[in-house]
């Protein structure tokens, strides 16, 4: 589904992710742990399409075939990629409800689709609302404004659940959040898990892998994935720290 | 039915112009003071003695200090010059375009909107059934010249009190030359139901410029909402210079809306002076959709303790339209709350300049004021002039003041394209978002839907005048279509 092949990209001239690769199949949940500052979050961002300070030099992104690295932002979404934000944006004035009723329509318009009922629409908003535990009130504010460190990353989980990607990237979704909001933002996760779709998740901590077990763990540092293996790879970082990696590495 | 006389009174400039090789320069100011001298008789036709006084001093003033220039401070980035330099007739009696429809013309399309219509065309009163009407409870609407002989105590009472000849040579010629505009009065203890709404039209075979003067009385524990709009419905050059004094009674309420649709030739300078008593509660908000060069001065006197008043603004302006919000508000008496927010979107080569002034005098203690102007900018060749000043006395006070340009937020536009929303619908979500909070506060609810469609309208490009009027138009309009709907549910 994900192919990315021998990736370089740069920050201002920095070099970031220094040659690297991934596989992502249909039903596969992936774990992508490293120490701070070695390119996780860049990863995500690019391949979710953000533009600006990235500067990719070298390789390639595939996604179900189809060269990703030539394709704007928006389409990107519309073929099925989400990215799950570390940090999701106040967007003060734009209502969750048209937010979400917009970027359904659209999508279905690059399907060739019709834009969806008020019915279904509504049906989908309540469905995604008790996945995550969001109160109804919350559809009618404004997207992320004024919400809390653990609403927003609900809000990020309902959002998914609304758009019903086949390729979740999940950016430090666990980052800020208590056990019990973790709890909710994983089994929302784990709901959503089908056989066609997969799931790449972005962590600095072990933690959410108790929740959201991976089949695959890798170990990113210095923007290379240096170590890849199972889910026990992630309870052996955890009792050992990443130290031993960086030697190894 | 309404006698339509199309009697040219005075084609001075037209002639006079003809005359002069072009190269001699005659200013607009000199032509408007002989003009002045060359009519006096018109001008006065109706005036009690201490009106006639006060028009000689507004006229005196006026010569003294001719039209505002970019010498002068607040007048800076307010460039006029193409403005004055035009050729304009001017007319001392009603004067329209041949044949024209007024019925059409004045047509509101507001589903649901019930207003009782005050029509002005080239800022004269126009109206088929008397030029002053009295409802059953006492308010009167009508021409202000009609006014000015059928009740001139309650006009010579407020009548040019107000409008401070001082403020610019705008306020002091009209005060000078206007002749008529919109009379209304609301007695004590009346609250009138339907919203008042005052619509200038400029539709003329020539290149005009108007006067008109409005009088809005209220007097106390009373309640209006008032529309005032300016709008063209053809492409021809014309500049208008619009005074209206509101004197809000004490404990009245008047909430006011000023819509602006005029074409890209059009100059309109719209000052307001608003007058409140004690507990008197304003709300005025300046919607300005497209103009070539459109300037709202708004003076807001609070003369009484607990006085409230509510100033917004929004605007959207592209291509070289300029619109400049100036507003000064005088804290005179304790305990009043003024609070100013003025939001833009500026494409193209436009320009916005925002002016706010508060003033607090040494006795105005427990003061709030706050004033707040926000701008996008959309391309690097539009232009915001922004000065939000305090001028503060009293030493218990809370005031603040702010001023923001940026572009659309980057981090906005990525989240919503990362949901799969594109370049276009995303630009257009955040820019309604950052209007809506100016077009939400309309509190006559099939204005604020209507509004609220012509600002998505203008965001799309798809509003333009002629074809689409603010309140009226002169084709019947098809309904709005939106690929995504915005509205809230």
């Amino acid at each position: 589904m994900l192919s990315i092949k021998n990736l370089h990209v740069n920050i201002e001239g920095r070099e970031i992710i220094k040659g690297l690769d991934l596989e992502v199949k249909a039903g596969e949940v992936h774990a992508i742990m490293g120490p701070n500052g070695t390119g996780k979050s860049t990863l995500a961002s690019v391949i979710a399409g953000r533009e600006g300070i990235y500067e990719i030099t070298g390789g390639e992104i595939s996604f179900k075939g189809k060269d990703l690295l030539d394709m704007p932002v928006e389409d990107r979404a519309r073929e099925g990629i989400f990215l799950g934000f570390q940090y999701p944006v106040e967007i003060p004035g734009v209502s969750i409800t048209n937010f979400m009723r917009t970027a359904i329509n659209e999508i279905r318009q690059y399907k060739g689709l019709e834009p969806i009922s008020a019915g279904d629409f509504l049906k989908k908003m309540e469905e995604a609302k008790n996945l995550v535990g969001i109160q109804s009130k919350l559809t009618n504010r404004s997207v992320n404004e004024g919400f809390s460190g653990g609403e927003k990353k609900k809000n990020e989980i309902f959002q998914m659940a609304m758009l019903q990607p086949e390729l979740a990237i999940l950016d430090e979704t666990d980052s800020g959040l208590d056990i019990d909001a973790l709890k909710i933002v994983a089994n929302g996760v784990n709901a959503l898990k089908t056989e066609a779709n997969a799931t790449v998740v972005i962590t600095h901590y072990q933690r959410l892998l108790d929740y959201i077990v991976p089949d695959f763990v890798h170990v990113l540092f210095n923007g290379k994935i240096v170590k890849s293996g199972g889910k026990e790879l992630a309870l052996e970082l955890e009792a050992k720290g990443y130290d031993w990696i960086k030697e190894d590495a | 039915m309404l006698a339509l006389k199309n009697k040219t009174n005075f084609d001075w400039k037209l002639k006079y112009c003809k005359m002069k090789p072009q190269t001699q320069d005659i200013s607009l100011k000199d032509l408007m003071v002989e003009l002045f001298e060359e009519n006096r008789e018109v001008i006065f036709r109706h005036d009690t003695p201490d009106l006639k006084a006060r028009r000689l001093i507004a006229f005196d003033e006026f010569k003294r200090t001719g039209f505002p220039h970019n010498k002068i401070e607040n007048w800076r980035n307010t460039d006029l010059k193409r403005t004055l330099e035009a050729s304009y007739q001017y007319y001392f009696e009603p004067t329209f375009r041949q044949g024209i429809d007024l019925q059409h013309i004045f047509r509101c399309d507001i589903p649901h909107l019930q207003t009782d219509m005050i029509s002005q065309l080239n800022g004269w009163f126009i109206s088929e059934n008397g030029s002053l009407k009295k409802t059953r409870q006492g308010v009167i609407i009508g021409s202000l010249a009609a006014a000015s002989q059928h009740y001139p105590e309650l006009v010579s009472e407020w009548l040019g009190k107000l409008a401070d000849n001082t403020r610019s040579g705008f306020v002091a010629l009209n005060n000078a030359f206007a002749t008529d505009g919109v009379f209304i009065y609301v007695p004590d203890n009346v609250q009138v139901e339907m919203p008042l709404q005052m619509v200038n039209i400029i539709n003329h075979d020539r290149e005009i410029f108007v006067q008109n003067h409005n009088l809005v009385i209220l007097g106390k524990n009373s309640h209006l909402q008032l529309v005032q709009c300016d709008d063209s419905v053809d492409h021809q050059r014309s500049l208008v210079n619009t005074v209206t004094e509101v004197v809000v009674g004490e404990n009245s309420i008047l909430d006011h809306y000023k819509l602006q649709n005029k074409n890209d030739a059009s100059t309109l300078i719209n000052t307001v002076f608003f007058h409140l008593e004690r507990d008197a509660k304003l709300s005025t908000n300046a919607i300005t959709l497209n103009g070539g060069i459109i300037r709202n001065e708004n003076y807001i006197t609070l003369n009484g303790e607990g006085c409230d008043a509510n100033i917004m603004g929004v605007y959207l302006v592209d291509k070289f339209q300029h619109v400049d919000n100036q507003v000064f508000v005088d804290h005179a008496k304790p305990n009043c709350t003024s609070n100013e927010l003025f939001k833009g979107i500026v494409d193209d080569h436009a320009r916005a300049v925002f002016n706010g002034h508060i003033l607090v005098r040494k006795d105005a203690q427990k003061t709030s004021a706050y004033q707040n102007n926000k701008n996008i900018l959309l391309t690097d060749k539009a232009t915001v002039n922004s000065k939000p000043f305090l001028e503060i006395y009293a030493d218990d006070v809370k005031c603040s003041h702010g001023a923001t340009v940026g572009q659309l937020d980057q981090n906005a536009m990525f989240y919503l394209k990362s949901r799969g929303i594109g370049e276009v619908n995303a630009r257009m979500l955040l820019m309604y978002a950052f209007a809506a909070e100016i077009i939400n506060d309309i509190k006559i609810e099939p204005l604020r839907i209507r509004i609220d469609d012509m600002v998505k309208k203008r965001l799309r490009g798809e509003l333009s005048i002629c074809e689409q009027c603010v309140l009226h138009c002169s084709t019947m309009e098809k309904p709005v279509e939106f690929e995504i709907d915005l509205s809230k549910i």
